[in-house]
């Protein structure tokens, strides 16, 4: 095996990740920590102008609160969420992110990004929330801020890119993170990063569960691939306490190419309807009351709205379409009298439709294209994607962290007072997360994730500023770590020449196969596509048993080069967000989100018993999982 | 199979230490064969297509052919991206020809002004104003609960 040389970095606040939230993160952190002449370092595996979420671009801005003209309140979002997420949310977070994500989205505009804005010169909104942007260059253009933010730091702000991290440094007797250990996926270095703060902002995950498409489409995941866990894992295995990994996300959306459905429901007023024509919303209204006061509320929930569909499903009344056609139709008929405002609306709603793909999700229109389908013409198949787990959208999984001091519950607050209340600081000192990292914080979406990773990163350096010392790491523990992580790579080397084949060996594993057997249990034992979304006390026992077992194999995962490596280490990442996961919806003892999955062993919403979050922390120190219910407070709002 | 390299096109960046598509690729598939010279994408089956590679090859020697297990074949979806504007070519299987103009940013490349003249309300790092507030809110003051 080639030498990997060990390189240390010590700064003062470590970002990793360069997605939405790390570029908030940044762009922040540049500015308080010039200021107190401190360094910030930036690690992400990819390049910073096209990684994460938003790398493809985005044809929507979906928080936006606008209340300096009085368009809407922060504490009208919090009900929103709250309505959203089946009453169960951080409110004093989504407060917090609510009052700053109108602050990044007129930097956004100032930075380049083209918002549509009506006559008035208003941006013009999609929903009540949500703005409409040409958002090809959206991370572009933040990337673009956050490193010219940087460069004002000069020689005391360093990006890597291209650098994989893999596992925090911990002091653990002290409950304090110390940095993180990754390598290089280009050259043979193994990286020490030392810390007096930081941020995990890695992402969510997918391919965690068995994707509909398994061929060449293994790849055309709603959320991109890359989000491998990596954030859960970090602050999973520091010790953290997480909340709401219960809580995955399945989007309905275009059915295989995934396309957005925002615009189609809520700009164009589509209705989707069934084999025979019929609208569930409409037909299986009837049973909402079931998930009351949610199921009454409005809007009705995301998972509300998917539950009403997989009935449909279920019972044999799919295709499910999304009526185009018909939604363009409606749309134009007031110009039908003129036919020259007729074909000029008509070439603008076409224009729309497709500029909606072309901007953040390519593959649909390649798949209009190639079933030859002129939205105007004729309806499109929707279907809902396979679970995911994200801090945003309609998803809630992340690490359990500290909100504003102004506005935080007093009950919440005392968790922290014992190690200092800074916002956004997970319950491991020194520790921060934000964007998909983040939990109980539903509906931050691009631009909140942005405003988040800004709010985590000023907790930050309010941290290190009254925390200033350097963290010590014995060369001992760097060695140890340095082994584990590049231990694929060695194995591969030791017993590759048994066998014919490079991938088959009694010895070791591949991580592709890895992930697929990691697929493979989730998507049968917990909920997935294959199951209908659904599982039950029995099948999750099971499924625990089997992903216990593949645990265990973890450490006969094999790498070939770099990229294997990266693989390995992607794949392990998955399979703990996997297991927390489990264990969750194990413990919840109801059925909540039925639209996201439904315990067929208790298929009711237990308001008296489960109106509460679930929390989970692994302790670093024994390898053991403890479970808890911890109350929801809301906001007077 | 996602992105593909076109062998005629490529000319492996002139031997730079990384390709374009390299550099940019979100989940590290895209690759330099450096015998031959030319790039390849090293695990189509877990490409987005996010046309990144596409986008940024000098040569124009990316092209996506849809996954071939859920799209008929015969389109394709061709970008030319521009410092102002992206233009997309769409040719449907039965051979229909759209194409497509929008903007992609209304500032020079590279020049995204951090701090955007919004002055700083406040030095104080314990404060819940962040650094370009209250000025880039539009409010006057940060909302709280009272």
């Amino acid at each position: 095996m080639p030498n990997f040389e060990t390189v240390v970095v010590d700064t003062d606040l470590l970002i990793i990740g360069g997605g939405m939230s790390a570029c908030g993160a940044a762009f922040e952190a540049a500015y308080w920590a010039k200021k107190h002449g401190l360094k910030v370092t930036v690690v992400d595996k990819a390049a910073m102008d096209r990684s994460g979420a938003v790398a493809m671009g985005l044809s929507a801005i979906n928080q936006y609160i606008g209340y300096a003209d009085g368009d809407n309140t922060c504490e009208e979002y919090v009900k929103y969420v709250r309505q959203d997420l089946m009453g169960i949310s951080r409110e004093d977070l989504v407060y917090d992110i609510a009052r700053h994500v109108d602050s990044s989205v007129h930097l956004f505009e100032k930075w380049g990004l083209p918002i549509w804005k009506d006559d008035a010169g208003k941006y013009v909104h999609e929903g009540r929330w949500q703005i409409m942007i040409n958002g090809e260059s959206y991370k572009v253009l933040v990337a673009e801020a956050a490193k010219n933010a940087l460069a004002g730091m000069g020689d005391q702000a360093q990006i890597l890119e291209r650098v994989f991290v893999v596992e925090p440094l911990m002091d653990v007797a002290n409950n304090k993170c110390l940095g993180a250990v990754g390598f290089s996926v280009r050259e043979n270095k193994f990286y020490v990063f030392k810390a007096k703060a930081t941020m995990a902002l890695m992402g969510g995950a997918v391919h965690v569960f068995r994707p509909r498409s398994v061929g060449e489409g293994l790849g055309r995941a709603w959320y991109p691939p890359w989000n491998a866990g990596s954030t859960a894992y970090f602050t999973i295995r520091a010790g953290a306490e997480m909340t709401c990994q219960e809580v995955r996300f399945i989007p309905v959306r275009f059915k295989d190419g995934y396309g957005p459905v925002g615009a189609w429901f809520l700009l164009f007023k589509s209705r989707a309807t069934n084999a025979t024509g019929g609208e569930y919303m409409v037909e299986r209204a009837g049973e909402l009351p079931k998930w009351a006061p949610y199921g009454l509320g409005k809007p009705i929930p995301a998972n509300l709205r998917n539950w009403l569909g997989m009935e449909d499903v279920m019972v044999g009344k799919g295709p499910l379409y999304m009526r185009t056609e018909e939604a363009i139709a409606n749309l134009a008929a007031k110009y039908k009298d003129d036919p020259k405002a007729f074909k000029k609306k008509m070439k603008e709603l076409e224009n729309e439709a497709w500029e909606d793909f072309l901007d953040m999700t390519v593959s649909q229109s390649i798949l209009w294209a190639g079933m030859n389908i002129e939205p105007e013409v004729k309806p499109s198949e929707i279907a809902a994607a396979e679970p995911y787990f994200i801090g945003s959208h309609s998803g809630a999984s992340g690490a359990w962290v500290c909100g504003p001091a102004d506005i935080m519950p007093a009950e919440y607050k005392k968790q922290w007072e014992p190690i200092g209340v800074y916002n956004h600081m997970t319950t491991v000192k020194a520790l921060f997360t934000a964007g998909d990292g983040s939990g109980a914080s539903s509906h931050k979406f691009s631009s909140g994730s942005h405003a988040e990773g800004r709010i985590a990163a000023k907790g930050a350096i309010a941290y290190i500023l009254d925390n200033n010392a350097a963290p010590t790491v014995s060369d001992a523990t760097i060695e140890e770590l340095k082994k584990t992580i590049l231990a694929p790579m060695a194995r591969f080397e030791e017993f590759a020449k048994l066998s014919s084949d490079p991938d088959i060996n009694p010895n070791f594993m591949k991580p592709k196969m890895f992930m697929f057997r990691l697929q493979k249990i989730m998507d049968e034992y917990c909920a997935g596509v294959s199951a209908q979304f659904t599982t039950n006390k029995q099948l999750l026992e099971r499924g625990l048993e089997l992903l216990d077992m593949l645990k265990e194999d973890s450490a006969k995962l094999a790498a070939s080069d770099l990229h294997e490596l990266l693989r390995c280490w992607e794949n392990t990442h998955r399979l703990w967000i996997a297991e927390s996961h489990l264990r969750h919806v194990m413990f919840r003892e109801e059925s909540r989100w039925p639209g996201y999955y439904f315990r067929a062993d208790l298929p009711d919403m237990d308001e008296a018993n489960w109106k509460v979050f679930v929390n989970s922390v692994w302790d670093p120190k024994t390898g053991q999982y403890t479970m808890k219910k911890v109350p929801v407070v809301n906001l007077a709002v | 199979m996602p992105s593909y390299v076109i062998l005629e096109k490529c000319d492996g960046c002139k031997g730079q230490d990384k390709t374009a598509c390299m550099y940019i690729c979100p989940n590290d598939l895209m690759v330099l064969d450096k015998e031959k010279m030319k790039g390849y994408n090293r695990a189509p089956e877990m490409c987005w297509e996010c046309y990144n590679c596409v986008k940024i090859c000098p040569q124009q020697a990316v092209d996506v052919r849809g996954y071939a297990d859920f799209v008929p074949m015969g389109a394709s979806v061709v970008p030319l991206r521009g410092s102002e504007d992206i233009m997309w070519t769409v040719k449907f299987r039965n051979g229909t020809l759209k194409r497509f103009k929008f903007p992609i940013r209304t500032t020079a490349e590279g020049k995204a002004e951090p701090f955007a003249g919004f002055e700083t309300g406040t030095d104080d790092i314990k404060s819940e104003l962040l650094c370009t507030e209250p000025a880039s809110t539009w409010a006057k003051e940060l909302p709280t609960i009272k």
